[in-house]
């Protein structure tokens, strides 16, 4: 059976100055959780949207495969895109409010999807709508029914999100950063909370952050994506234990963990920072910050394997 | 001006703050409660650790220790004097802002050397060689070039920009640097530059840190003392080692429960708080916690917790001995 997500070879670019993803490929089978993790303005977001055919006006995407459960995602046209979405892909973002209209209730808002899809009546709607809010661990569902976005608070409105994309029983749930804008507690919370829905309801997730703490807690798989392409992807036990791309070691070093760093000493860091990547770029878009770069790290760099299912983007031996 | 060492460098003493919110059309206008008899010391060179959830009033702290507002109540003084009675340029000498924002907290149109050199031209004691040459060194300092002094903020990365601002504030050579949320807007890479910039200045320079995080592990690393905060109030202050390895508050313990270590394996813990928020318009009675207090009493709804102190802080619960 082929997977239920797969990505191959993805390009993204905005008009001809931007490349913002440059030949990204992953899969996500059903049943995992898939982080897709790194720093801010990689192109996290642009592949998630190119998934989702999504992207900005004026941006276009190309890839050699796009396909989900078995079907070319390449050759939908726009109304059979709108179809899967919301219903077998559905997406969170890291702003709800970017998917949550401030006019409509929620109520209003999750039994639409429902309706639409699926064409359930008001009342089925109604019902699995309070039933996935009490899921999502929403203590009074019939009050929050009737209320307005702006009414609930941050971590409220992300439970919502969630389970109004929950509404279709979808079978792929993309989420951009589900919990950068919340509390610690509340991101916990959710996190918690989106690991046991994927568990129960056996989906398939391509969770994407920057955060290295939510990736060794939730992914089953990550990719470590830099300047637009994924430049190490493994199992999780086996990329912390074992990193090979000098990008990701230097982030694992990066990152402070209590009780395991003195006061007095400096953290890891990695010098300067990321650079532009125009298109026609060539070589390592981490070689002006790598301690190991060489001439040769200029020119196309070779993919390679150091274990079964552990990839990485580097000319350096496993 | 010699001090003396055994004054504390910031010092509160029951300090309250509350805003006045307009209730829209037919509300009635509400009282953020931002303040709620805060009273602590920081010592010279000590960094103290401020953390708690958005909108618990970290941020009002800091405006109040620079300054920039008055408490409703309360005494605050910066190395034994009132920061009420000082004028601006004796307070700019005395202390200094970092804010988490690099983006905003620049002037968009100013070149980088304008932007650092503005707390000197502020004095008006300072002629124009003394200026170009503090600029020169304190740009040295923080790591950036010559070449970068004749940007402008736009053209700086994050990272960049968070030296400027550093840099703006280090210029007067102040003795407290109050950080709030300094590394939020900034990729893990970049902040630990900038977490290991900030720790070698305050050893070189002997500097006292007021610093806000909603990151425990950021915390963890740089701080000497932790402060917890919770609608308005401390709720626990200890020692950082104490209060990372015992913590005593339910609400302290609810935040470290919380965060993720890069341990795979570990799964997301369980924090134990319900789906409600605290709303600081509307502080719950007793213990403002119970709402959310996994621990809870009955008697935590009516009973206000005292202080019970511990050694370097305190705890604010009922039910610690
Ligand atoms: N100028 C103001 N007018 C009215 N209310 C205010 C004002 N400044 C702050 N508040 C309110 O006071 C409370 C404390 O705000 P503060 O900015 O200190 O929070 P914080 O702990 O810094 O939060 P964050 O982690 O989000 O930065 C909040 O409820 C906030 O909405
Ligand atoms: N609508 C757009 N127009 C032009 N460039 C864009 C647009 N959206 C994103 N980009 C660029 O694409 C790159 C990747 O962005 P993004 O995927 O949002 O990063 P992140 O990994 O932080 O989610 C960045 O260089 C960004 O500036
Ligand atoms: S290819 Fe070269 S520059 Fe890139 S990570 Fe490997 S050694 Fe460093
Ligand atoms: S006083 Fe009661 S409600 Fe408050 S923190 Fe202690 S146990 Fe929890
Ligand atoms: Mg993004
Ligand atoms: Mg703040």
């Amino acid at each position: 059976m082929s997977a239920l997500l797969e990505v191959e070879q993805l390009e993204v670019g905005f008009g001809s100055r931007t490349s913002a993803v440059r030949g990204t490929s992953l899969t996500v089978e059903r049943g995992e959780t898939h982080c897709l993790v790194g720093e801010s303005g990689c192109g996290k977001s642009v592949t998630a949207l190119a998934i989702m055919n999504l992207l900005a006006r004026g941006g276009y995407r190309r890839a050699r495969r796009l396909s989900f459960q078995g079907n070319d995602l390449l050759k939908l046209d726009d109304r059979g895109m709108a179809r899967l979405r919301g219903n077998a892909m559905a997406m969170i973002f890291q702003e709800p409010m970017t998917s949550l209209n401030p006019a409509y209730t929620v109520g209003s808002q999750m039994t639409e999807v429902l309706r639409r899809h699926k064409g359930a009546s008001q009342r089925a709607a109604t019902d699995r709508a309070a039933d996935l809010l009490a899921r999502v661990g929403i203590t009074a569902p019939g009050l929050r029914l009737g209320q307005f976005p702006h009414q609930l608070s941050g971590g409220l409105r992300q439970r919502v999100m969630i389970a109004m994309a929950l509404m279709c029983d979808p079978q792929l749930l993309i989420a951009d950063e589900p919990t950068t804008a919340l509390d610690v507690t509340v991101q916990a919370q959710i996190l918690r909370l989106l690991a046991e829905l994927q568990r129960d309801l056996g989906l398939g997730m391509l969770l994407i952050t920057h955060d290295l703490g939510i990736v060794a807690r939730v992914a089953t798989r990550v990719s470590v994506m830099y300047a637009g392409e994924v430049v190490e992807s493994a199992a999780t036990a086996q990329l912390f234990a074992d990193p090979k791309h000098p990008y990701t070691q230097g982030l694992l070093r990066c990152v402070p963990v209590p009780g395991k760093q003195r006061q007095d000493e400096p953290l890891g860091s990695i010098p300067g920072t990321v650079p532009r990547i125009d298109p026609g770029f060539e070589g390592c878009g981490f070689r002006e910050r790598c301690t190991f770069a060489d001439a040769s790290c200029a020119h196309a760099v070779p993919q390679q394997t150091a274990a079964p299912g552990h990839d990485y983007l580097c000319r350096l031996a496993p | 001006m010699t001090l003396s060492a055994s004054l504390p460098a910031i010092e509160l003493k029951g300090v309250h703050k509350t805003f006045r919110v307009k209730g829209g059309l037919l509300g009635k206008d509400r009282h953020v409660v931002a303040c709620d008899d805060v009273s602590f010391a920081v010592p010279q060179g000590g960094v103290l650790g401020l953390v708690g959830e958005s909108g618990c009033g970290k941020s009002t702290l800091a405006r109040l220790i620079l300054g920039l507002f008055d408490p409703a109540a309360g005494e605050i003084a910066v190395e034994g004097q009132r920061v009420a009675d000082m004028d601006r340029k004796a307070r700019a000498r005395l202390i200094q802002p970092v804010f988490q924002d690099p983006f905003s907290s620049l002037n968009p149109l100013a070149r980088v050397r304008d932007i650092v050199a503005m707390p000197l031209k502020a004095q008006n004691s300072f002629d124009r060689g003394e200026i170009a040459r503090r600029v020169d060194e304190m740009l040295a300092r923080v790591g950036l070039t010559t070449e970068m002094g004749a940007r402008l903020p736009t053209e700086l990365s994050g990272g960049q920009r968070q030296r400027v601002a550093i840099a703006r504030a280090l210029v007067l050579r102040p003795r407290i640097v109050v950080c709030d949320e300094p590394t939020s807007a900034l990729d893990v890479s970049v902040q630990a530059q900038i977490l290991n910039l900030l720790a070698e200045l305050r050893r070189e320079l002997g500097l006292t840190y007021l610093f806000i995080s909603h990151n425990l592990a950021v915390v963890e690393h740089v701080a000497s003392e932790v402060a917890v905060m919770y609608l308005g109030r401390i709720v626990e202050r200890r020692p950082t080692q104490a209060l990372f390895h015992q913590p005593e508050h339910p609400y302290t313990k609810a935040l470290l429960a919380s965060v993720l270590t890069p341990e795979p394996g570990l799964g997301v813990p369980d924090v134990g708080l319900g789906d409600v928020l605290p709303d600081p318009a509307n502080i719950p009675p007793g213990c403002r916690f119970h709402p959310r207090c996994p621990v809870a009493e009955p008697r935590c709804s009516s009973e206000t917790p005292p202080l019970k102190p511990r050694a370097g802080g305190g705890v604010e619960c009922l039910l610690v001995p």
